[in-house]
């Protein structure tokens, strides 16, 4: 990887700079916290963790039932189909806009961490928002000539309660010429 | 209650029980399902082939999220209270894939707040090959009457030391 800036991508534009650290398309989930997706989780992964199956357990350790931290983004993702939707909604909406506004058609996430704050309990409102943390100098790699950029998802309850921050690292880039 | 690991118990290269597992369809569209990933490449082979030039449908990472979390609280019982879990995904995994999940210990500590952590290098390996690796910090009881899950506020503070 090289980090010698060089002339062949355009200049972040203002308005994109102008973003960094401005929270964004924060939204609400179409559902709160609910106890069958929870028990689904875990039956897809074999999870018998009996934090998350017995309600003694669960009132021992967090006095009521909670979800497993990782699924922190299942609660706000949209359901396939709702009524009155015309197009298909899009996650990390702030990436999407990034590749548009710094014409790097393809990207991939390099490394994505994942913060847990307090625990998600049943029954719980989650809604997110995105944060641009950063966008890099221009950078060559193996997939070719881009930036990487740092998106925060932040997840709050209906207290305004953080419960986690996911954090993308994306490198956004145009193919070399063969 | 179960039995629960503590914090003491651990130390910089442990290494974890093993967990195998025999990746079918089922798995990958019950895992892309139950984290409401709804996007073809993980229920639908067709696409994934035509689409994504891959060879199947593939786990998607928040499924590999969860399975992250269960091998993790497998070891430390209900009272390991994840912290932080950070992914670089490196190439997928496939029906027919056996997966197995292996870590290392490569981190304990107490901060200022009295919570013990554990950081642990966890890979899954497809055969030679490790497919995604993860560094978690984990919280795990420093004394009998401990319980990590009753920390917040300044006493929880998950986005502080650790390598991840």
């Amino acid at each position: 990887m090289s980090g010698a800036p060089t002339t062949d991508l355009a200049e972040v534009p203002d308005d994109v700079l102008a973003r960094i650290g401005q929270v964004q398309y924060e939204e609400e989930g179409g559902f709160p916290v609910e106890h069958g997706y929870i028990w689904t989780t875990c039956a897809a992964v074999e999870n018998g963790n009996p934090l998350f199956w017995d309600d003694e357990v669960a009132a021992q350790l967090t006095d009521v039932p909670i979800a497993p931290p990782t699924m922190l983004s299942v609660w706000f993702r949209p359901h396939h189909w709702s009524p009155g939707r015309t197009e298909p909604a899009v996650p990390l909406q702030a990436h999407f806009d990034l590749k548009d506004d710094l014409d790097l058609p393809e990207a991939i996430i390099s490394s994505n961490t994942i913060t847990f704050h307090d625990p998600v309990r049943i029954g719980d409102r989650v809604r997110s928002r995105q944060v641009l943390r950063s966008v890099s100098d221009p950078k060559t790699t193996k997939l070719g000539r881009g930036r990487f950029w740092v998106i925060d998802v932040e997840y709050l309850n209906q207290d305004d309660a953080l419960l986690g921050v996911e954090s993308y690292t994306a490198f956004g880039y145009r193919r070399e010429a063969s | 209650m179960t039995a629960r690991l503590l914090h003491g118990d651990v130390a910089v290269g442990d290494t974890l029980p093993e967990l195998g597992v025999d990746v079918t369809a089922t798995t990958v569209v019950l895992g892309a399902l139950a984290s409401r990933d709804w996007r073809p490449m993980h229920h639908d082979k067709d696409f994934a082939v035509e689409r994504n030039g891959t060879k199947d449908i593939f786990l998607n990472t928040p499924n590999q999220a969860a399975w992250f979390e269960r091998y993790v609280t497998d070891w430390t019982g209900p009272t390991g209270r994840l912290g932080r879990m950070t992914f670089r995904m490196n190439t997928s995994v496939f029906p027919g894939d056996h997966m197995v999940f292996d870590a290392t210990v490569t981190g304990t500590d107490v901060d200022a707040a009295g919570c013990g952590w554990v950081d642990l290098d966890v890979a899954l390996m497809v055969g030679d090959v490790a497919t995604t690796t993860c560094a978690v910090r984990v919280a795990l009881p420093t004394h009998d009457d401990d319980n990590p899950w009753a920390r917040s506020g300044q006493g929880w503070r998950p986005g502080d030391g650790g390598a991840g």
